[in-house]
Formats: C-alpha cells, sequence, structure tokens
C-alpha cells in the first residue's frame, strides 16, 4: 500500500527531498545484511510504498509538492532530478509567487480557500496512480505561515475529501529561541486545528535534532541540510518497511494503519515522539559495533527519562514500583520527571534481530493504568538493515515527550496573546480573537490530558 | 559574487524590544523622489540611483537617498526590472534591454536629466518620469497640496502603467526626505494615492530625517508634517540619519587610512563601496553615504533574489516586527563596516555588534529615552 506525501512550504519541501533521497539511497545500498530473497521484497516493498514507476525507469515519487513562492520548489525539484536515482513528477507541484509572509491567517484563510481546488486536484491525481492509498503524510513547519496555516488547511481537506483514510502530519517544532517572531501564535493556531483533522501528530523538534548535529554526529557548521538529513534518517528509519508482530512473514502492507492502530488508542493523545538509536558520523560507522542489549538499555532509559538523546541521560530516573499507592508514585515521578507512556512502538532494523528480547519494555510501571500493556506496546523487526547502520532501533512513543515543549510554546503565546501583540496582523486576513481563544483552550485540555497520564 | 560580506540587521521597534533579522524579499515598484544621480559598472553591475535635495550640491550633509540595484539570478533581476525590447538582456557586461521598474519624480529637472544622460539612461525610460520646473522650495504644503493635486492623475496613470508590468506586485519602495519639500509633500502624497489605489500592496519607507545640524531651515515642519502621513499609511518605515551615516563613513576613513598594521582593509567589502564598478566620474562627497543606505535595501531584498535554506519575505518582516499598527519604525544598522584582509571574524560575533550605535544608521536609542524621564 502506498503513501502519499504532501510537501507543505520551505521547511516541507527541503525535508521531503532529503526523506525521500534517504529512502531511495537506502534501498539502493549494498548493506543490507540479508538474504537477497529477503533484500528483494524490502526493495519492493519501499518502491510501491514511497514511488511509482515512470517509463525512463527512473522511480517517481508519490508526492505533492505545495509552496506559496517559486524558488524552493524549483530547488527541490532540480536537487532530485540531478540526483540521477529518483525524481518528482513535473506535474505535481504547486506554486504561487508571493509567499505567506509568516502570517498563519494568511496561509489558512487567504491561500487555502483560494487555491484549495489546484492542490486537492494534484492529490487526487497521486492517489489515483496507487493500487491501494495507505494514507497521507504531510510534512510542514509550525512556525511559518505556508506550512503551517495553509497545511492546516490542506490537512482539513484532505480530511473531508479522504475520510477513511489514515493522515499522519509531521510536525517540525521551531527552535525555541526562534527564527519567526510569531512562531508560538503560529504554532498554537496549527496544533489545535491539526488536532481536529489529523490521525496522529509525528514531531521533531530543531532543538533536539541540531543537538544531535552537534554532539552525536560532530558537525562544526550545522546547517539546515545537515538538520534535515539526520530527520530524514529518523524518518526512513520509522517508514521503511518492517514485519510487524502479526504478519512476521511478508512487510507490513499498512504501515500508516499499524502505526495509528499501535499508537493512538485515543483520539485525545494524538503527540508522537521519535528517537532512534544509534547515531554517529557515516564515517566511524565502520568503526563502530552494538549489541541489542545494550542499544535497547539506552533506548529504554531514553524514554523513561525523557531523554533526547543517547548522550546525556539521567539514569537516576525509575519507573515507579508497581507497589506505591497513586498518588506518591504521581509526586515521586513529577520530581524525578519519568516519563509516562500510553502506548510505545520500538523497530528493530538490521542483524539478529530475531533474538533480541524486548521484555523491558513491557514492564507495566511504565504505561498509565487504563492500557494493557500487552496492547500499550508494539515491535516490529526486520533483518534489514538500514542506511549503512548495522543494528538500528527507533522508538515511537505517545507519551509526554512533547508536554513541556507544548506547555512551553502555550505559555509564550498566551503572554504575548495578553498585550494583544501583532494580533492585528491576524485580524487583517480574518483570524478573530476569538480563534486564538479557542485554540489555547484546546490546546491546555491536551496539556491537562497528558499531565494527568 | 566575489567577496562575501555579511550583512545583518537590527531592528528597534519603538517598544524596547531588540530582535535580528535576516532578510529577504520579493517584487517591488520603486519610487524616487526629489532629486538623484546616479552611475553604473559593468557585469553584476551596481546602479546607484541617488537622490538628494536641492541643496546637496553645496552642503556636504544634505538628504540623500540612494538605491543599488544589484542583480545576480535571472529571478533576481527580474524583481526591480523588466525586459524590454527583443535582444539580449546583458551584453557584454552591458545592460541591452532592461527597464527599471521605478517611477522617478522631481519637482526640479536638473537630477532627473543628468540620468538621463549618464549610463543609466537606458534603465529608465522617459514614460517613468514625472518632472516639473520650479521645485517646492522646502514647502510641504506646497509638495502636498499644490503639486498633489495637480499631478495626481499623471501619477496614477504611470504607476498603473508600471505595475500592469509585474506579473505579481508584491510592494512598493519608496525613498524620500523628510526634511524637504517634494520628497517630504509630495512624497506623502503619493504614499496616500498608493494606499487609496493598491490597498493590499505593502508600502516600504526608506525615509532620510534631517539631522540636528541641517539646513534647511523649514525641515522641522516638513518633517512633522510628514510623519504624520507615514504614521497612518505606511506599513513599514526603515528611518536613515545623515549624520549617523556620515559617522560611519568616518568610521571606516580612518580605519582604511590608519596605517595600523594588520589593518588593511579587503576594498570590497566596505559598506561604502560601490564594489565591482568603473567609475570614471569622480565620487561625489556623498556617495559614500549613499552607498550605506544603498546596501541596506541591497541586503533586505537579497533573500529574494537568491535561494536560501531560510527565505525571509518583505512582508515577513513587516509581520514580525510590527506588533501593533502604529508602531513599525524600524532602526537599522549594518554590520561589518569592512572585512581585514588578514583577520577572519566568525560571522557569530557580528551579532554583538549590531547595538552599538556605531553602526546604526540613524542614533535612536530606546534605553535613553526612557531614562531621560
Amino acid at each position: 500500500m502506498s503513501i502519499v506525501a504532501v510537501q507543505l512550504g520551505q521547511c516541507g519541501n527541503q525535508i521531503g527531498q532529503e526523506v525521500f533521497n534517504t529512502i531511495c539511497g537506502d534501498v539502493r545500498g549494498t548493506h543490507g545484511l540479508c538474504s537477497k530473497k529477503e533484500n528483494e521484497a524490502y526493495h519492493d516493498a519501499c518502491t510501491e510504498r514511497f514511488f511509482s514507476e515512470a517509463e525512463s525507469g527512473v522511480p517517481v515519487a508519490r508526492a505533492v509538492l505545495v509552496d506559496m513562492e517559486p524558488k524552493v520548489i524549483s530547488q527541490t525539484l532540480s536537487i532530485a532530478a540531478r540526483s540521477g536515482h529518483w525524481k518528482y513528477n513535473d506535474q505535481s507541484h504547486f506554486c504561487q509567487k508571493q509567499g505567506s509572509g509568516n502570517n498563519w491567517a494568511n496561509g489558512y484563510s487567504v491561500h487555502g480557500p483560494r487555491n484549495k481546488e489546484v492542490i486537492m486536484n494534484l492529490v487526487r491525481k497521486e492517489v489515483e496512480k496507487c493500487d491501494r492509498l495507505s494514507g497521507f503524510f504531510t510534512i510542514m513547519s509550525m512556525a511559518g505561515g505556508t506550512g503551517s496555516g495553509l497545511g492546516a488547511f490542506v490537512t482539513q481537506c484532505l480530511r473531508d475529501a479522504f475520510p477513511t483514510s489514515f493522515i499522519l502530519n509531521h510536525v517540525i517544532w521551531p527552535y525555541g529561541t526562534g527564527e519567526v517572531i510569531v512562531q508560538n501564535y503560529n504554532s498554537v493556531l496549527t496544533l489545535s486545528h491539526l488536532y481536529q483533522s489529523s490521525d496522529a501528530l509525528l514531531v521533531h523538534e530543531n532543538d533536539v535534532i541540531h543537538k544531535i548535529c552537534a554532539q552525536l554526529m560532530h558537525i562544526k557548521q550545522i546547517s539546515f541540510r545537515d538538520v534535515n538529513q539526520v530527520i530524514a534518517h529518523q524518518l526512513g528509519s520509522v517508514f521503511q518497511p518492517a514485519h510487524t508482530a502479526e504478519a512476521s512473514l511478508h512487510y507490513s502492507r499498512n504501515p500508516l494503519g499499524d502505526l495509528m492502530e499501535t499508537l493512538v488508542p485515543h483520539p485525545e493523545f494524538k503527540m508522537l515522539g521519535l528517537r532512534n538509536i544509534p547515531q554517529m558520523p557515516e564515517n566511524s560507522l565502520a568503526y563502530s559495533t552494538f549489541s541489542w542489549h545494550g542499544l535497547l538499555k539506552h533506548l529504554r532509559q531514553m524514554l523513561i527519562a525523557n531523554a533526547k538523546m543517547e548522550e546525556g541521560i539521567d539514569w537516576q530516573v525509575r519507573p515507579p514500583c508497581p507497589g506505591s499507592s497513586i498518588s506518591s508514585s504521581h509526586s515521586t515521578n513529577k520530581l524525578l520527571h519519568f516519563n509516562t507512556s500510553i502506548a510505545n512502538l520500538v523497530i528493530l532494523r538490521g542483524k539478529d534481530t530475531h533474538s533480541v528480547d524486548l521484555g523491558s519494555f513491557r514492564d507495566p510501571s511504565l504505561y498509565t493504568s487504563w492500557l494493557n500493556p500487552q496492547d500499550a506496546f508494539n515491535e516490529w523487526k526486520t533483518p534489514r538493515a538500514f542506511n549503512k547502520y548495522e543494528k538500528s532501533a527507533s522508538l515511537v512513543s505517545n507519551s509526554q515527550f512533547l508536554l513541556k515543549p507544548l506547555d512551553n510554546v502555550v505559555g509564550k503565546a498566551w503572554n504575548m496573546f495578553a498585550s494583544k501583540a501583532y494580533v492585528h496582523q491576524y485580524t487583517k486576513f480574518g483570524i478573530e480573537e476569538e480563534d486564538f481563544l479557542d485554540s489555547f483552550t484546546a490546546l491546555e485540555q491536551v496539556i491537562s490530558s497528558y499531565t494527568n497520564l | 559574487m566575489g567577496e562575501e560580506t555579511f550583512h545583518v540587521f537590527l531592528f528597534h521597534p519603538p517598544d524596547g524590544l531588540l530582535r535580528i533579522f535576516l532578510i529577504e524579499i520579493v517584487f517591488c515598484n520603486c519610487i524616487l523622489w526629489g532629486k538623484h544621480e546616479a552611475c553604473c559598472g559593468r557585469v553584476h553591475f551596481k546602479v546607484f540611483i541617488t537622490l538628494n535635495n536641492k541643496k546637496s550640491k553645496r552642503e556636504l550633509y544634505s538628504n540623500i537617498c540612494c538605491l543599488i540595484f544589484y542583480y545576480s539570478s535571472k529571478l533576481g533581476m527580474l524583481l526591480f526590472f523588466r525586459s524590454a525590447g527583443d535582444g539580449p538582456d546583458i551584453y557584454k557586461g552591458k545592460i541591452c534591454s532592461l527597464k527599471a521598474r521605478a517611477l522617478l519624480i522631481d519637482m526640479e529637472e536638473g537630477v532627473v536629466n543628468e540620468i538621463l544622460q549618464g549610463p543609466l539612461r537606458d534603465v529608465f525610460d522617459s514614460k517613468q518620469l514625472i518632472t516639473d520646473v520650479s521645485g517646492s522650495g522646502n514647502n510641504w504644503a506646497v509638495g502636498y497640496k499644490v503639486y498633489g493635486c495637480q499631478y495626481r492623475e499623471n501619477i496614477v496613470e504611470k504607476l498603473r502603467k508600471t505595475a500592469e508590468h509585474c506579473d505579481c506586485l508584491q510592494c512598493f519602495f519608496i525613498i524620500h526626505s523628510m526634511g524637504g519639500g517634494t520628497g517630504s509633500g509630495l512624497g506623502t502624497f503619493v504614499l496616500n494615492l498608493l494606499e487609496d489605489e493598491f490597498p493590499e500592496v505593502y508600502r516600504f519607507v526608506t525615509s532620510v530625517y534631517p539631522s540636528g545640524e541641517d539646513d534647511v531651515i523649514t525641515s522641522p515642519y516638513n518633517s512633522v508634517l510628514a510623519m504624520k502621513e507615514l504614521n497612518e499609511h505606511a506599513d513599514c518605515v526603515l528611518p536613515i540619519e545623515n549624520e549617523s551615516l556620515f559617522d560611519i563613513v568616518n568610521k571606516i576613513h580612518h580605519m582604511v587610512n590608519s596605517g595600523k598594521l594588520g589593518s588593511t582593509v579587503k576594498p570590497n567589502s566596505l559598506v561604502t563601496s560601490s564594489a565591482g564598478t568603473t567609475k570614471k566620474v569622480q565620487e561625489k562627497p556623498f556617495d559614500a553615504m549613499n552607498n550605506i543606505v544603498a546596501n541596506l535595501l541591497l541586503n533586505l531584498t537579497s533573500s529574494a533574489r537568491f535561494e536560501g535554506s531560510l527565505n525571509m519575505d518583505l512582508n515577513e518582516i513587516s509581520m514580525n516586527l510590527v506588533p501593533f499598527p502604529r508602531l513599525h519604525y524600524l532602526v537599522s544598522s549594518l554590520t561589518p563596516l569592512y572585512t581585514l584582509a588578514d583577520v577572519n571574524i566568525p560571522s557569530r560575533s557580528y551579532g554583538t555588534h549590531l547595538g552599538f550605535k556605531d553602526y546604526l544608521l540613524i542614533h535612536s536609542s530606546p534605553c535613553k529615552l526612557i531614562s531621560s524621564q
């Protein structure tokens, strides 16, 4: 089953291009470390999922590129075509001449309705090329105008036009120090609207990825390209074919559906965080070996202690003892910043995955009480190594990972709103103060739900 | 492109919050007021259009504004110019059939005529000029009421013609002085007019404010009357002061001529230089100051003219720096003023310089104002 990617805004397009690059590079690579048959099955599953065949033999990405100004899309198209191994469909892009000006209201209320027909037509054309549609994967940032505003509008349209398909929004959380002054407003408005139409929000934080680039990848001058490549690697590790527990003989046919089923049991809880281990510069890969035991121990502690990467993990944090009463465990958890999960998914790729024991992730104390730990934890495996890493493990978690960033953003936006700063820029395009208040209320509700896990 | 100078802007909106901004922009239509001078160069050339007051030739510090058009990518070029004619746009380093998207307005003919006779005569065609003979006499009322009424239809018509040539018109750049008669009076009249005729198009105004030692006696009246109009009708104002420009020029001059060891400056890196031009005309004293403002506007639009990993539009500047509709005065500063030939300063440290008054294009400090009360 195929996934149609919708790349929105400058961020979405740049990341989308890196994602397809990584996926294509992984599939073509010879570091599969598995049997030829396995490799071929992997190759076929991946190609069906992300690419369609063109007459020229070069795979064409199943993607729709949307932006309000032409520079980024033309750059993205040309970089892809230059690679020679894959490209975008020349017709599947839409751009205008004038950007959204970092204005959510402009993207949502002006550009959205104006261009709805054209964009949905492009999406429909891509969907028709698929034998079976698994769902949509939209990539956007929250800080800007197009990705956030137009992205929220497009997600709504997708939901209306395809009510039975899954929609996974990949959202980029802006830097805390910010590139855009009104990013908190844009983020709040985006999140509250996406929560209504999307099935799940998979979040990457710029600050976290930046730290990974600096400390793990040892990159001196970190550019957005480096950040995007790390993000692409992490996304690839989730979306490349893998065997789910039920269907261990062939690759999962419904990646988005399986993801949603395992991770989003309740519509109130849609925020997914992503962790990937190990991460290191490519030239160090040849000299490193890993054991699954070590990797999984780190991954579990990253989950419990809400660590962003495998360095600097706080090993003091422990799950609460099962015998203690709920109130005391709550308070000690809060003190030690223990991260309660609703559901977790671990994806293992590489050598010897069949022998790995993931029992430590099934510990009921990691999870909330209202979900059976058997249902709360799932694992996907494949013996085929990913992107030259001999062993790699990813964790997609519906937990309190994003509670703090969300709280921060809402707090800052509320402070700004208290003085009504910049509100006139939004009112100009039809977003009134009531809309802001509705968004704040919605997000406060989400924050309180996650806090009381 | 030669040297990589890195210009970062610091805008002080009057609410006292400090913001640092990297910029980019899109299509604009330029309206230049008062008098101007121009000179141009070779491939990747820069075009100067200077705008100065009647007294400027006699006075060293007069209200001047200058604009540099600098194009590299074809897309970037089309933002400020349009292709007219069948031949190639640039042939052997000279502009052949590019016309600037600009309107030059002055109530005296001297400067405009000089442009039309200078090397830029091909870039401006006569349909883009509006001139009169007698000037405004440093009187805002003459500029606004008398010439405004008289030339209203003419201006509207020429504006529409220029706007029609644009695929997508995003903003107007208005460059004028505040102390004189034409620039300030007729300038603000046209600002008003733009709001009526093109309400959705952003109006960016670069105003040259009179300094303390200005010689035009009526400049305070003119400035205040013009300020009222700017308050109400401009989307964004970039105030500039001659005194600050002169200080910067002096600072650079001092550095270049100090003769100290290790202080050789890369010639094209000066913020006052017109890098790449082959000027046979002797540089006039205010050319350096004009170049600073030209560099300012150049860098403001650089993100629109070149690709980058984080593009910033002109309307994004307005969006992020204007929290309340009437607080739209952006104080700008440039750094570095020069790059030393043998010392490499990391670009990160440029940000720290921006708050210093040495780098500001208008001397203003919100803190000083607050503490003096």
